[in-house]
């Protein structure tokens, strides 16, 4: 990439970032949220997040789905999911998930599955 | 009641466990930037101004594929539009504050700090100090996300295969931590059914739009579910329930 285009690419993707976090607020003082909106908008954290998550541990790499114990991320995620029901909280889930991750990456590389 | 200061503190300190999620996957997409072709600066000033990680992601993978600059900024646009979601979620607590505050929490408002910050702004009390935590949970994140891409660029030099060691795994955890609060009751646990679901059904669709797609399936859900549950007698639900 030349540095010009260097330049088109950030500056686009912070315009475009930043609109779309900000282009609301100037009009909020109208816009009226129905409650019904509003609950419906309490959805947006778990559903938004879920679909990131999902394809990340089931297709690593973007290939096809791959649900076998040889998917780290699978064995990971199913590991993090475990440890936060129990522990409830947050610290401990994401830490002792990537525990688990990593140990199971090194588990594969070294051949003993 | 908080003062500025404790409130800002507060923010920071809540969003310390993303804080430590977000440390491998801020180093690993400056480690990226070493193959991918895209320059230090290019990489430093995607963190500097976009300050959004999947799409930061996202981005330098197209670059690595020599896609055009017009088409990741495009795509930019369909993954970060689930942040229009989020300040229509803020609007009703945002809408109050001078302009020169919207904007500041605009740019600052990633899914981590909008998951983190969105607890505080329900809570009950009229506090009138909230705007700052969720300022000290925005500039913990930022100076967090800037340091680690920069180590990461400084380590991408030096150790070729860091690439490789799929610390990228860091946000799934991260992100897993920060749905299951949400999983209390059945229209969530729809919304996250079927927002998972559909984001495997749709994952082909171009320039990443399966994930809008299964994002507002979810929501459908999620607001299907609501409907139906609240249509029923609350016994006949405890009742399916147990």
């Amino acid at each position: 990439m030349t540095n010009l285009q260097t330049l088109c690419l950030v500056g686009g993707m912070c315009v475009v970032t930043f609109g779309i976090r900000y282009v609301l607020l100037p009009f909020s003082g109208r816009i009226r949220l129905s409650p019904q909106v509003q609950r419906a908008l309490g959805y947006v954290p778990p559903a938004v997040l879920t679909a990131i998550i999902v394809p990340m541990s089931l297709m690593p790499g973007g290939q096809g789905l791959n649900l076998s114990l040889h998917n780290s991320y699978l064995v990971g995620a199913l590991a993090t999911v475990l440890i936060g029901w129990i522990g409830k909280n947050l610290l401990i889930t994401i830490v002792g998930g990537m525990s688990v991750f990593l140990a199971w990456q090194w588990v594969l590389s070294a051949g003993v599955l | 009641m908080q003062s500025r200061k404790a409130e800002f503190f507060k923010g920071a300190r809540d969003t310390l466990p993303l804080i430590i999620g977000a440390i491998p996957f801020g180093i690993i997409f400056g480690t990226l930037s070493a193959g991918a072709g895209l320059s230090i600066a290019g990489t430093m000033g995607m963190s500097l101004f976009v300050f959004a990680g999947s799409s930061q992601f996202i981005a330098m993978g197209m670059v690595a594929a020599g896609t055009a600059w017009p088409m990741i900024v495009l795509t930019t646009f369909v993954v970060n539009f689930r942040h229009l979601l989020y300040t229509a979620t803020l609007l009703p607590y945002l809408q109050k504050l001078p302009r020169r505050w919207q904007a500041l929490l605009a740019f600052g408002l990633t899914d981590e700090t909008f998951v983190i910050s969105v607890g505080r702004w329900c809570q009950g009390d009229d506090s009138p100090h909230k705007r700052w935590y969720q300022l000290g949970s925005m500039v913990f994140m930022y100076s967090n996300w800037n340091l680690c891409t920069a180590v990461g660029i400084v380590a991408g030099q030096m150790l070729k295969g860091i690439g490789g060691w799929g610390l990228d795994f860091a946000m799934v955890a991260a992100f897993i931590g920060m749905v299951l609060p949400y999983l209390k009751d059945r229209p969530n646990y729809c919304a996250v059914l079927v927002a998972g679901v559909s984001s495997l059904v749709f994952h082909g669709l171009p320039h990443q739009l399966g994930l809008i797609v299964a994002a507002l399936l979810g929501v459908a859900g999620g607001v299907l579910a609501d409907g139906l549950l609240a249509s029923k007698p609350v016994r006949a639900v405890k009742e399916q329930g147990e």
